[in-house]
């Protein structure tokens, strides 16, 4: 039996189990996250190291007697004997309810309906898969991470809801080096198409022969930028610590604060929202609530809506969007502008090309400024041509001024940057970016 | 009670070697926000990896099915790919990257963690958050705890047989207070900063609440400090923030897999180069900076790594030169240079790779006193609020939360948003004092590999005085 089809029986007989099991005035949110997972890591175009991990992690939210209490626990997909350890977790539960104080941000549980996603994909075999992907890279030094698998996440509760959204994907997550420069690529998805990703390796390699000349070294300052899609995801994560999250701007931690007081806004060029028709995340979240398809956050540089949970709009007694708890973006969409690819060059000028950001954080989360590095693909370009690969760069800018009134174009193409994070297991989701042209970026170091 | 030794002699046979490494890990959440419960979660994560070695490459097959069935597909996942992936491998491994381990290890424990019921923390930290409760500036009020309980088996078939268990705990206490559209954060020594290896004994309910009304007071001081100012002058820095800069500009760079070039599509390469062992004068001569795992109630201190090599105390950097670097096992093969025992994967369903343990500055000679005194201008800088670095880990940037200005040998006045930035040798060249205590901090979410791992580290620092860097304020 295939992984994902064992999963969800095992997952729905606990389900129906643990239901069963429940007394007067307790009631029950179950969720399945699973993975049957290949990492291959590569260094120089070899295999560093290879791991197969199959998991399951079952979580229980349990409302008694207006606690709460969360348990999550793996389990094997062996329905006997996972139902012996939801029974031992669920006994935890209600004495952890016995135990804690009232929980006056407890929302009801509801039924929110019923919705089942299953995408089957077609993936490398173990024996095929080294081969396919290091035959294309040959001669590149190519480091990176190929991971693939079927992933699962799911939600059930005790009033009958139930969602399901898995599927069979991929990503292979690469760089490839010429000395320390260097460009990145991702190819990824349901399908492995050979050809696609040689093709992909090919453009890869194409970008790395711009690299072929002498690095050029810049001194701190303001320059005209442009930040290509992949860099424009590396400014955009920002988003997701805690700025557009209605619990953290009540409590001071937001960066978009004065965004959201109208004491700052953007430039009208740039409009942010969730947008669930990328298709790469499911809509539902972690209670089951479904999202609106799309939901406007910053439209035209103007606040317009923060993300709130159910548990936020109960605490704060304003209305909820059914965001996940955290209130962080799950399906970001930075809407087009005009700027046409043809013209990018020529409207930059002299200025910077920015491939890709690195290891961004808050410097001042008040005015919303944030330090980064330049990474990969960096150029510096003269009268519309490139001249030279950079020597990487700090960046240290607000979101007032870049996104503000020094934000002169947005391209009129976006681009799909998939999840590939894979901390505790592989994520779900992605963002769809265009490119940003700058003036007045600022680099201190 | 899974009988590893009983699975592991029912699967060798058409491998090299094999190694069972089974964990369970139970992590426990508990947040008070404003007086109320915000977060009580248990986690409990228990399951397998399947380590095998064959044709000189090493395999791996995680699963958290601990059935007899379970066990046996995880060990054939293994199997299958090492051997067909080892017609690809990056080097050709033997035995001699898992050597024989038999011991035990346990954290130093006065009370044991279940020893303290969920009641009686949350009650703790209802307390705590009522303590902050000293102005309406301030905003928000937050007591949290991590509690992780660990057991680790590992048997091999060459003999290897370890149980090591772990009871570690990070507390955070936060407040945030707002006036005029101004917003200052404090906090115990920076968020989860006070991470240890300990028991129960660290929720002492009077050091709490007089930590928690010290935070409060200052979130509040700082929102009526002078911005720090922008300029070049002596720099003091606090354990607190001595933590992020060892684990960032001394810890990543020397971690051989960066070196060799394993980290680069992810967390980056490193500007030191294998020539530069024995070689790069890395700091000044003040500077002595171990690996050590031995500390008792550190966050990164265990008996073996997850290759089986003993964890010993090691000089990275003495009197200011580097000499040794981050380096299992395997990065020591492939490179031909010592290292220590830092192979460490963050669960059952990882590979270990090169991490840090606990990287610790070594104590000096000097009296925090005299080195305020010893500064004509400069600033002194607390727990670490923002960070970032490039992937070579050379041009940082970093931010506190707290700093005092230093005239004329004497703490002037609070400063408020504080930050500094500068390259990693030109800094720590720049270091000429160093105090005699030391404190210890860390961090629970050390985040890197491909796939990702967050794994424990542990640092342990004095006070530290560095001339001429650059700072600045908002």
């Amino acid at each position: 039996m295939k992984f994902t089809e064992r999963s969800k029986i095992s997952f729905n007989a606990v389900a129906e189990h643990l239901f069963a099991q429940l007394t007067a005035g307790e009631e029950l949110n179950i969720n399945l996250n699973a993975e049957e997972s290949v990492f291959v890591r590569f260094n120089n175009n070899k295999v560093r190291q290879n791991t197969q991990v199959e998991q399951r992690v079952l979580s229980l939210l349990l409302q008694k007697s207006s606690r709460t209490a969360n348990i999550s626990f793996s389990i094997t997909g062996n329905v006997t004997e996972d139902l012996k350890r939801a029974d031992q977790w669920l006994a935890q539960a209600r004495k952890e309810c016995d135990l804690l104080p009232e929980d006056p941000h407890q929302v009801p549980m509801v039924n929110n309906g019923t919705s089942d996603s299953s995408v089957t994909g077609k993936l490398l075999s173990y024996e095929e898969m080294f081969e396919a992907i290091t035959a294309p890279a040959k001669g590149s030094d190519m480091a990176g991470l190929y991971a693939a698998g079927p992933k699962i996440t799911a939600t059930r509760n005790s009033k009958g809801q139930n969602h399901w959204f898995s599927n069979e994907s991929f990503a292979m997550d690469y760089s490839l080096y010429m000395g320390e420069k260097a460009v990145k690529g991702i190819y990824a998805g349901t399908v492995w198409d050979q050809n696609a990703y040689a093709a992909a390796l090919s453009q890869s390699k194409n970008q790395l022969s711009l690299m072929d000349r002498p690095k050029k070294t810049l001194q701190p300052g303001a320059y005209r930028a442009y930040l290509a899609p992949g860099a424009t995801a590396e400014l955009s994560s920002m988003f997701s610590w805690g700025a557009l999250s209605y619990n953290s701007y009540k409590k001071g931690s937001s960066a978009l604060q004065k965004l959201a007081d109208k004491e700052k806004s953007f430039s009208k060029l740039f409009s942010l929202r969730e947008n669930f028709g990328i298709g790469l995340a499911p809509r539902f979240n972690s209670s089951g609530e479904v999202a609106p398809e799309t939901l406007d956050l910053i439209s035209e540089g103007q606040m317009k809506n923060f993300l709130t949970s159910s548990r936020t709009a109960k605490e704060f007694n304003v209305a909820g969007n059914f965001a996940q708890d955290g209130e962080y973006p799950r399906a970001m969409e930075i809407m087009p502008g005009t700027l046409k690819k043809e013209d990018i060059l020529k409207e930059l000028g002299t200025g910077l090309y920015l491939s890709n950001l690195h290891y961004l954080n808050w410097s001042d989360r008040p005015t919303a400024r944030i330090t980064g590095m330049t990474r990969y693909a960096c150029f510096w370009v003269e009268n519309g041509e490139i001249v030279a690969p950079i020597a990487d760069m700090r960046f240290d800018e607000s979101l007032y001024d870049c996104l503000g009134e020094n934000l002169l174009a947005v391209t009129d193409f976006q681009e799909i940057d998939p999840n590939v994070d894979t901390y505790s297991s592989r994520g779900f989701g992605g963002k769809k970016l265009p490119g940003l042209l700058i003036k007045d970026f600022k680099f201190t170091l | 009670m899974l009988d590893l030794h009983r699975c592991l002699n029912s699967l060798k046979g058409s491998v090299d070697w094999a190694q069972l490494r089974l964990v369970s890990e139970k992590t426990t959440w508990r947040t008070v926000r404003d007086e109320k419960p915000y977060l009580n979660d248990i986690s409990f994560d228990h399951g397998l990896m399947v380590e095998v070695l064959v044709n000189g490459h090493f395999g791996y097959a995680g699963t958290s099915d601990l059935t007899e069935d379970g066990i046996k597909r995880a060990f054939s996942h293994a199997t299958t790919m090492a051997r067909s992936a080892s017609a690809f491998k990056v080097h050709d491994f033997s035995l001699a990257q898992r050597p024989t381990a038999k011991g035990k290890y346990n954290s130093p424990v006065t009370r044991p963690i279940d020893s303290l019921s969920a009641k009686e923390i949350s009650d703790i930290f209802i307390d705590s958050t009522r303590a902050m409760k000293i102005s309406d500036k301030i905003v928000s009020r937050v007591a949290s705890a991590m509690i992780i309980e660990t057991e680790f088996f590992a048997i091999s078939t060459s003999g290897s047989d370890v149980h090591q268990k772990f009871s570690i705990v990070s507390t955070d206490f936060n407040t945030t207070a707002s006036d005029n559209g101004d917003i200052q954060m404090r906090s115990d020594n920076g968020g989860l900063a006070r991470c240890h290896q300990v028991g129960a004994e660290i929720f002492d309910r009077a050091s709490i609440l007089e930590r928690s009304k010290k935070i409060a007071e200052e979130s509040l001081e700082l929102l009526a400090a002078d911005n720090c100012p922008s300029e070049t002058l002596d720099l003091l820095i606090a354990p607190d923030q001595m933590t992020l800069q060892v684990h960032e500009s001394i810890g990543h760079p020397l971690e051989y897999d960066r070196i060799l070039g394993d980290e680069r599509n992810y967390a980056g390469w490193s500007f030191v180069k294998p020539t530069d062992f024995g070689n790069l004068q890395y700091g000044s001569k003040l500077m002595n900076v171990t690996f050590d795992p031995t500390v008792p109630d550190a966050m990164a201190s265990y008996a073996f790594d997850d290759a089986g090599m003993p964890a010993t105390k090691e000089y990275l950097i003495k009197d200011g030169l580097l000499v040794r670097g981050l380096g299992s096992l395997e990065s020591q093969a492939r490179l031909s240079l010592p290292g220590v025992a830092n192979s460490r994967s963050a669960s059952w369903n990882r590979a270990p790779i090169d991490r840090m343990a606990n990287i610790n500055l070594e104590p000096g000679t000097s009296k925090l006193e005299d080195m305020i005194s010893s500064v004509e201008r400069g600033v002194f800088m607390l727990a670490n609020k923002s960070w970032s670095i490039d992937d070579y880990r050379n041009k940082f940037q970093f931010g506190c939360e707290y700093a005092k200005l230093i005239e004329n040998g004497k703490i002037t006045k609070t400063l408020k948003n504080p930050n500094y930035r500068g390259t990693t040798v030109k800094f720590w060249n720049s270091l000429k004092a160093v105090s005699a205590n030391r404190e210890t901090f860390g961090s629970p979410f050390c985040g890197k590999g491909e796939p990702n791992q967050v794994i424990r580290v542990g640092h342990t620092t004095p006070y530290c005085l560095f001339s001429n860097m650059e700072v600045f304020g908002a």
